[in-house]
């Protein structure tokens, strides 16, 4: 399939907006009517075939427009891409792991010439023609991980793991749900999720490190988690906390539909081979309440969840305000009836909206 | 399934080095290639051993970044179980095996401004690896290495012919000993050191430095562990609801996955943490060999890692 690439923004007029596609595989969260933190991970090898799930790293209608959203990002704070000096050769690891699986998943958009450390990349979704060594800074506009992440969806935090335990010292986040990567920086698994409720309590983090210890090469893991965002914005940091955390105040009950939107991250989880750190790629997808509720099992599902979510939740994700206003206009599409298992949405065999 | 990923490989090199070291070449049986990894990595190699599956970590000794095949150097071990006499001697050229992809639980501090590298005996395998990824990055280490004697000194004359400023050698016939106290005290600022050798050796220098103010995170190591035999004994699997039999030369891994009971594992050695199993109910002692649990734990006698471990007594009961 070849990918029509929206032109759009994530900033100022937001045009950026889901096609019939996009919506169809959008990645809902919740496989039942309810939602808690959970260790809820799985390998990542593959998924129903055009799901989000299929390929390594998944390109979509929104890539070329997220990569130029990017760009303005580093251009206005250049801190969000960090990598500490011990990193670099995980940075060849990714540039490697990201140019190789889209050069073989995407053949169309994507190619990799190799001869021996001679490569040639050439992405033609960015117009990039470029060939460079292997291995060698100089011949690389940027670092290694930079070079790369500024042509990949989503964001990218890569690990150091040193004993028994995942250090940040690399990344590139500029999509982030509230959290600064500059902050961040040279923390440890545990420091960095210290503002999060409940988990830590319920031993979910001990048990989500060990299973990351032990993340080998050539078997992926991934795990979904979600929140809420206001207008279709990418860039929500704590940094431009002024310029996007007063938009939460426009919501009405006449503009939430299209303004409100439910933002899930695919997180995968990969083993780098020559340095054993371990990158975490972060990728946000955005979806609008009204191009939701086109599922009629995912607009009863989503009521049912804002609905019974406990406050701590909804504070940390920072939505406890709106939801009020959220629930009544959810509750619209909340029939009562039951809903089948599991994210998908079940379009052919769920009843329509009775109501 | 358990365990890391699987490699289908034949073996196409066989290099005797000395009256107890075997080097094995594997490459792809496809003929593609071989994954890259960090220096210091393991593979698993599983051996069909009569009616025994046997899967025993090896450390990858090949340059990292050769992806056209892997070597690994195997000690006998005449009192061990077989592992290491099967690859002796069933192993033939040409061989169709199954290894693991690399795995590294013995990796290097990145951050480290000099590695300073402690071997004992067979323990140099990682270190070998270790040397040439830091080559190819231009790091800064040097090796000590002590062996029985000159004979049993695996890869020692390949060493000092290239590098030898930093490859020192000791023997123990000839009453050379690692002034350790010194060589620590010597270091430079930001040294990691990096032991790999019988159990003596790593204790002797953790304490070493440890007594010596050196912090924790700053001293690795890697112990070659491999199931040692042992009395034969019964164990209950409560949620399989099975009641197996662990004889003498094999581990209690082994007769969990004999008994075609799935579990998880991925060093077999002791080391990862991934076999953890729970004990329901005991009675008898312990042979904990692993490096996993704490000494709390071992003692409190809820917990075993059955790669390694043992049980001597009347019942035990697990939750698997
Ligand atoms: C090594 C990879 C990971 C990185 C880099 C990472 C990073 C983060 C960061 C930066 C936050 C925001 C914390 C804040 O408020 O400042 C967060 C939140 C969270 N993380 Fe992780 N995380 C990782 C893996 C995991 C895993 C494996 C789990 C599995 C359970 C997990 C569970 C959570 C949860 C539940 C939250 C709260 C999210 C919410 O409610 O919106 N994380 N993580
Ligand atoms: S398998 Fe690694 S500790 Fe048992």
């Amino acid at each position: 399939m070849t990918i029509q690439f929206n032109d759009e923004s994530f900033r100022d007029d937001y045009t950026f907006h889901n096609s019939d596609w996009a919506i169809k595989r959008f990645p809902f969260p919740f496989h039942e009517d309810s939602y808690m933190y959970s260790v809820n991970m799985e390998q990542h090898k593959g998924g129903p075939e055009g799901s989000v799930y299929e390929m390594r790293f998944d390109v979509d209608e929104h890539y070329v427009s997220e990569m130029k959203d990017r760009a303005l990002v580093l251009d206005q704070d250049p801190l969000r891409c960090q990598s500490l000096p011990h990193m670099t050769l995980a940075g060849w690891d990714l540039l490697e792991l990201i140019m190789v699986s889209k050069s073989e998943d995407y053949p169309d958009l994507f190619e990799l010439h190799r001869n021996g450390n001679q490569w040639r990349w050439i992405n033609k979704p960015m117009g990039i023609d470029h060939s460079f060594t292997f291995m060698d800074e100089t011949t690389l506009p940027y670092g290694p991980m930079e070079y790369i992440t500024r042509q990949a969806q989503g964001d990218f935090v890569v690990l150091d793991q040193r004993d028994e335990m995942l250090w940040m010292d690399a990344g590139m986040v500029t999509t982030q749900a509230d959290w600064s990567l500059d902050f961040d920086i040279g923390m440890n698994f545990f420091e960095w999720h210290a503002p999060v409720p409940k988990a830590h309590e319920m031993g979910i983090f001990k048990r989500a490190l060990k299973f990351l210890l032990n993340i080998q090469q050539g078997a992926p893991a991934r795990r979904l988690n979600w929140t809420m965002t206001v207008n279709p914005l990418l860039d929500t940091s704590p940094e431009n906390y002024h310029q996007w955390g007063i938009q939460k105040t426009t919501l009405t009950p006449e503009n939430i539909g299209h303004k409100q939107h439910l933002r899930v991250e695919l997180q995968t989880f990969f083993r780098l081979p020559r340095s054993n750190a371990l990158v975490f790629p972060i990728r946000c997808y955005l979806c609008s309440f009204q191009d939701l509720m086109t599922a009629p099992k995912w607009g009863r599902r989503l009521h049912r969840v804002i609905r019974d979510l406990p406050d701590e939740l909804a504070t940390y994700k920072g939505f406890i305000d709106n939801r009020p206003m959220m629930l009544d206009y959810l509750s619209q599409f909340d029939d009562g009836l039951p809903t089948s298992a599991g994210v998908w949405p079940d379009l052919e065999t769920e009843p329509p909206l009775a109501k | 399934m358990s365990g890391a990923e699987k490699i289908q490989v034949k073996v196409t090199e066989i290099t005797p080095l000395n009256e107890l070291v075997t080097r094995f070449r594997f490459e792809r049986i496809d003929g593609g290639h071989l994954p890259t990894f960090s220096g210091g990595a393991h593979t698993v190699v599983e051996m069909q051993d009569g009616g025994i599956t046997r899967l025993n970590p090896y450390s990858l000794m090949s340059s990292p970044f050769d992806q056209s095949s892997y070597t690994i150097s195997v000690r006998r071990d005449d009192q061990g179980r077989g592992g290491s006499l099967f690859m002796h001697q069933q192993v033939k050229l040409g061989d169709e095996m199954t290894i693991s992809y690399p795995v590294n639980l013995f990796s290097l501090d990145l951050r480290a401004r000099k590695h300073l590298f402690l071997a004992g005996g067979i323990g140099i395998t990682p270190f070998l690896a270790q040397i040439k990824q830091l080559e190819l990055l231009h790091g800064h280490w040097e090796l000590h290495y002590a062996c029985r004697n000159e004979g049993l000194a695996s890869y020692a004359d390949q060493l000092t012919d290239r590098h030898p400023n930093e490859t020192h050698l000791y023997y123990d016939d000839q009453d050379q000993v690692i002034d350790l106290k010194n060589l620590l005290r010597g270091q430079p600022l930001g040294t990691h050191v990096y032991v790999c050798g019988p159990k003596g050796m790593i204790d002797w220098v953790r304490n070493t430095a440890s007594a010596d103010g050196w912090p924790e995170d700053c001293v690795h190591y890697e112990e070659f562990l491999a199931p040692q035999p042992g009395k034969p004994f019964e164990v209950r699997l409560a949620k399989s609801d099975k009641v197996i039999h662990v004889g003498e030369n094999e581990s209690l891994l082994e007769a969990i996955e004999r008994e075609g009971v799935d579990a998880p594992y991925l060093c077999r050695g002791g080391a990862c943490g991934q076999c953890e199993t729970v004990v329901l109910d005991h009675d008898g002692n312990f042979v904990h060999r692993d490096h996993w649990l704490t000494d709390e734990e071992k003692a409190a006698g809820k917990k075993i890692m059955p790669c390694v471990s043992r049980f001597e007594g009347k019942a035990l009961v697990l939750d698997r």
